[in-house]
């Protein structure tokens, strides 16, 4: 009898430290726009998405620190990091980046994920945009190839 | 020709798979023995077809036949032989297939091992495994063929993606999916069983070995797929909370769970309906993860067709699967009393606190594996749930598990007394903490709060674990290698547990710009970078960056990290170069080109984390060994007097 309330009980606290944990440690994403309306809560880390803007880039030669644009093709978002850029990382490409923005607005990122097919965008930005722009601008090509059980076949990731 | 026959051979593989099925259950329900005798015939036919099957895709891999869409889409005139054969499963048909291929041989090993089983209830296990069969079967030839044509025929394929052509594609899946299809043997040997309405202690002693060579199997294979990500990915991680590792870690821990909670059916009979529910949901995970996996609905570094059909076919596959397990559960379970009782100290107890915190662990991996799913259906953004949800929640359950591991392998089965056994307790735990805090200050001479905490349990479980082998090995006592393999497999986790500890205490990783020449030290090493220079593969071009690494003016060693384009996908890949200098794992990612001569690199430092791969593996082994014990084999079917006896006897 005492062992089963013991374990009914502990049972109960894991649950209910299981959901504050849960409700502690999400990260929300959000688009362009959402991150213009103000809908960001002030100092949150978050999950920004959109396409880099093409020429966007920029870096002082010789430096780790990137700049670049992010868009929904309403609003832009600028980006500053200052890690190794995911192998596929692309102007013009769909992309996610972790981070918290500055109070003038910027971005600034700790970790940065691109999608392995230039064409395929990462799942939030293409609904995100869908939403945005209906159809046009979110078609998504089915990948190239349909990695199966492997590491990493569909992201490629920088940062941790 | 070839695909047309493979295409033709699964067909007749699923009417087999259904001819098994019916003839298993029904043959079994209506004791007719001709119905259960063509069982195995059936099982044999299926094997054939499936093998058949297998040969001609990899026939058509080898001779690069592009008029296959599944071949023209994963494959290339010039990827090197070895990777035209792992191609085979480096998608999502063909890995279907390797399923359906190892769950055939699963079967195969089951009918031909069957012999040592009563007739029923074997015919039953062979249903059940008939069932699953067909459904995966089923999906295959519904929505995933391997076989179906491309007309007008590719001129060459779009080539295998550049991060599979690795050897880890080779040896990560098939064992993985071996592991993964393995827990189908204990779910279809719990169905069979409550099919009967029958559970008796013969039934745990044959369920056992099977569950622990697929928790081997399962252990080997994810150890393999976090070695694989690591080196492969260039990101340096071992392990990433992923939607799809953390698909196949959750039939890890309810497997743990099951082979600890048939160990208490085994030995005193108790756990019964626990082992069969526990038998049950490690099946179901598998399938869960299948269909996390396949269905796309989960965003994780496997990318995967985001095909509704197949999602949706799946989910119903589940919800048969499960659900009909379920209420089969639900009508007999009732009747699978445990007579005898324990006492809160016994052997027993401290077993089903094992599964309690297994359970809960399994529970909030899957929580944070579906919340973003849950979120998203309900409207309430779109989210995602990293290592800050994940460790702090995994290590709540995991502590008191290894806590009570070290104090529960010397407690009594019934009785609760530890007696004397306390003092050794004690001593074992104080020359722990004497080691794990030397270890820790000692070598690092520093740490998080929890890092002395998981060197002692750590210490503690090894310690624990060989108190009683040494001591009967001294006595000249025989030691059966069931006992052995626990031993094995506790040390391999108290090994895990130091090795994970401190990668979590002290790695490092910085990215740096470097520019030819210059030096950059980090810590405790120097790294000289000597400029990149152009390699030339067989089917991929890449510049390779020379770095020198010293350790107070020693030299270490020279890495050379290297940027692959392949010349067909025009895929840029990092390939890491990696070196073990005393425990230190040195990983180095080449990055991009800054401009002004500098180039970005990548450089991380893991103490002890080849020690996590090697304990997992260890652990595995482990439980081969248990399952190679000679009282699984020596199980007849008849005579259950005399079993009861020996058991009172015994143990």
């Amino acid at each position: 009898m005492v062992l089963v309330v013991g374990i009914v009980a502990g049972v109960a606290i894991a649950g209910a430290l299981t959901l504050s944990a849960l409700r502690q440690n999400v990260t929300f994403f959000f688009d362009p726009s959402e991150v213009a309306a103000g809908h960001v809560p002030a100092g949150e880390r978050f999950r920004l998405g959109g396409m880099v803007v093409k020429g966007s880039l920029q870096r002082a030669p010789g430096s780790l620190e990137v700049h670049f644009v992010v868009t929904d093709f309403s609003h832009n978002v600028p980006v500053v990091y200052d890690r190794v850029l995911p192998d596929l990382f692309r102007e013009g490409a769909g992309v996610v980046a972790h981070g918290r923005l500055r109070g003038d607005g910027t971005f600034v990122a700790d970790e940065v994920l691109a999608k392995h097919d230039e064409k395929y965008m990462p799942p939030e930005v293409a609904r995100s945009l869908k939403r945005r722009h209906g159809e046009s601008r979110a078609q998504i090509p089915p990948p190239a190839t349909l990695p199966a059980a492997s590491p990493g076949a569909g992201v490629a990731k920088a940062g941790s | 020709m070839l695909p047309e026959l493979g295409h033709f051979a699964l067909i007749l593989a699923l009417f087999l798979a259904a001819l098994q099925a019916f003839f298993g259950i029904a043959g079994a329900a209506a004791g007719r023995e001709r119905w259960m005798a063509a069982v195995t015939t059936a099982v044999a036919g299926e094997a054939v077809m499936v093998a058949t099957a297998m040969a001609c895709l990899m026939a058509s891999f080898i001779g690069d036949d592009f008029s296959v869409t599944y071949v023209a889409e994963n494959s290339n005139s010039a990827l090197p032989l070895f990777y035209r054969v792992t191609a085979l499963w480096g998608a999502h048909e063909g890995s279907l297939l390797l399923w359906i291929f190892l769950l055939a041989a699963w079967t195969v090993a089951v009918a031909a091992a069957s012999r040592r089983l009563p007739a029923r209830f074997a015919a039953r296990v062979l249903g059940v495994l008939g069932v699953v069969s067909f459904g995966f079967l089923l999906f295959t030839l519904a929505t995933s063929d391997p076989f179906v044509r491309l007309d007008p025929a590719a001129a060459d394929g779009r080539d295998l993606n550049p991060i599979l052509q690795d050897p880890g594609l080779a040896v990560h899946p098939p064992i993985l999916y071996t592991g993964y299809v393995g827990f189908s043997v204990a779910f279809a040997f719990a169905c069979a069983a409550m099919l009967e309405g029958r559970l008796d202690q013969n039934w745990a002693r044959w369920t056992r070995p099977w569950t622990t060579v697929a928790w081997a199997f399962l252990g080997c294979g994810i150890a393999l797929g976090s070695f694989w990500a690591y080196y492969e990915l260039g990101w340096g991680g071992f392990w990433f909370w992923d939607p799809v590792e953390n698909a196949s870690f959750m039939p890890w821990l309810v497997g743990t769970a099951l082979i600890h909670s048939l160990a208490v059916t085994d030995k005193r009979g108790l756990f019964k309906s626990w082992t069969l529910l526990l038998a049950i949901l490690a099946f179901s995970m598998s399938l869960l993860g299948t269909f996390l996996v396949r269905s796309g609905v989960l965003v994780s570094v496997h990318s995967f067709a985001a095909d509704p059909q197949r999602g949706i076919f799946i989910l119903a596959f589940l919800i048969v699967m499960i659900g009909g397990a379920l209420s089969l559960y639900a009508w007999r379970a009732p009747l699978l009393r445990s007579a005898a009782g324990f006492e809160l100290g016994a052997r027993e107890s401290f077993l089903l606190f094992n599964n309690v915190l297994l359970v809960i662990a399994a529970a909030t991996v899957f929580a944070g594996t579906l919340a973003p799913l849950i979120a998203d259906s309900l409207g309430l953004g779109t989210l995602s749930v990293g290592p800050p949800y994940f460790n702090p929640t995994f290590m709540m359950s995991m502590l008191p598990l290894l806590a009570l591991l070290a104090v529960g392998i010397h407690a009594n089965w019934k009785r609760g007394r530890l007696g004397d056994k306390w003092r050794m307790l004690l001593n074992t735990l104080v020359a722990a903490a004497v080691i794990g805090c030397g270890l820790v200050f000692g070598i690092y001479r520093h740490g998080q709060v929890l890092t002395p905490v998981g060197a002692t349990l750590g210490v503690w479980i090894i310690l624990a674990s060989l108190v009683d082998p040494i001591d009967r090995w001294r006595r000249r006592l025989s030691l059966s290698r069931a006992v052995l393999g626990m031993t094995v497999a506790h040390v391999g986790l108290g090994l895990v547990v130091i090795a994970l500890t401190t990668v979590q205490s002290f790695t490092i990783e910085r990215d740096v710009a470097m520019s030819p020449g210059a030096s950059v030290a980090v810590g405790g090493y120097e790294f000289r970078f000597d400029g990149v220079s152009p390699v030339e593969g067989p089917n991929y071009s890449a510049l390779a960056a020379t770095l020198v690494v010293t350790r107070d003016g020693m030299p270490v060693t020279v890495l050379r990290p290297q940027k692959r384009q392949y010349w067909v996908q025009r895929q840029v890949t990092s390939e890491t170069a990696i070196r073990m200098f005393r425990g230190d794992n040195i990983l180095l990612a080449l990055g991009e080109d800054l401009g002004a001569g500098r180039w970005s690199v990548r450089v991380q430092i893991r103490p002890l984390v080849t020690l996590v791969w090697l304990a997992a593996f260890i652990m595995a082994c482990g439980g081969a060994l248990a399952a190679s014990d000679r009282r699984y084999r020596a199980v007849k079917v008849a005579a259950p007097a005399e079993e009861a006896a020996a058991l009172e006897r015994g143990t």
